[in-house]
């Protein structure tokens, strides 16, 4: 992918269509290294599944049978020096406490790494998409934090869609704020 | 600052809008936004086509939706325009620029750019 965000976009795609009410998207950040970590409630995977996530002939789509989104992100963090760890507890071994988490390490000052680029557009796109489902996303960059969380929103917009192109555009520049102050 | 206060200002102000919106897509624009799609720049095409819908005053009759993957990933990204009694429309290999065009030429004007479709593309 041109730029990591898309991955993070693609990544927390697969957090909803795992019917997940709510996705956790964490960007920590220091000088020397780039932690991305996905954790939803979604339903899960089982052990057997969990094995072949990484492995690109390995889908749940049914259009095709090769998906490229996890092991793509584990070639570019092993692509930097880091990796890619998946875990995960399927509904069936826990009715309560199921989801997914996936964490990728990358390190900045490799040649291969990817910048993050727009990180703001690929919430935005989350939303826009998946306005009935719930995002935390939380970045941090060395002491300082820029947070969004949907279900404060939700809170305060009493039945209007996150969706609406008012909201959206209020998301970005929230977001934006943040990053520059 | 944002705060949440202007939150809840935008809020008081759809309030009245909402209830005229429902049940009036007349018109629905999909966007691949799977990982081919994604990687194709899907992204900013997306984005494009929700702020020209927005900035253009055609938010009450276009609905704007993602989709995942159609199974076309060397045409992406794609765009399909779905009419209620048309056939839909898939546009390929989208670009922000055609997206622009799709909007003014399609949506406002009712005239399918042919040479975006995957029927035209050699």
């Amino acid at each position: 992918m041109k730029e990591l965000s898309l991955n993070i976009l693609d990544i927390a795609e697969n957090s909803v269509k795992a019917k997940a009410s709510l996705t956790e998207i964490s960007i920590e950040e220091t000088d020397e290294k780039l932690t991305l970590t996905f954790t939803d409630n979604g339903t899960g995977m089982t052990e057997e599944t969990l094995k072949t996530v990484t492995d690109p002939f390995y889908t749940t789509r049914t259009t095709r049978k090769v998906g490229m989104g996890l092991p793509l992100l584990k070639l570019e963090a092993e692509m930097t020096g880091g990796g890619v760890n998946v875990t995960s507890t399927h509904i069936s071994e826990d009715s309560i406490n199921h989801g997914t988490v996936v964490s990728a390490v990358f390190y900045k000052n490799h040649i291969d790494f990817t910048p993050l680029g727009d990180v703001i557009e690929t919430v935005a796109t989350l939303i826009q998409g998946h306005p009935d489902t719930d995002f935390l996303f939380v970045h941090k960059i060395n002491e300082k934090e820029i947070r969004l969380d949907t279900r404060e929103l939700r809170e305060v917009l009493e039945g209007i869609p996150l969706n609406t192109y008012e909201v959206i555009k209020w998301i970005k520049e929230f977001l934006k704020e943040q990053y520059i102050n | 600052m944002k705060s949440l206060a202007e939150l809840q200002a935008i809020k008081d102000k759809m309030k009245n809008k909402v209830v005229l919106r429902e049940g009036n897509n007349e018109l629905r624009v999909v966007v691949g936004m799977a990982t081919c799609g994604i990687a194709a720049g899907a992204r900013p095409v997306l984005n494009t086509i929700v702020e020209a819908v927005n900035e253009g005053g055609l938010a009450d009759k276009v609905t704007v939706s993602q989709t995942g993957c159609i199974g076309l990933c060397q045409f992406e990204p794609i765009v399909e325009i779905h009419e209620a009694g048309k056939e839909k429309v898939t546009y390929v290999k989208v670009d922000t620029d055609k997206a622009k065009r799709i909007i003014e030429e399609h949506i406002k004007g009712g005239k399918v750019i042919a040479e975006f479709t995957l029927s035209d593309l050699k």
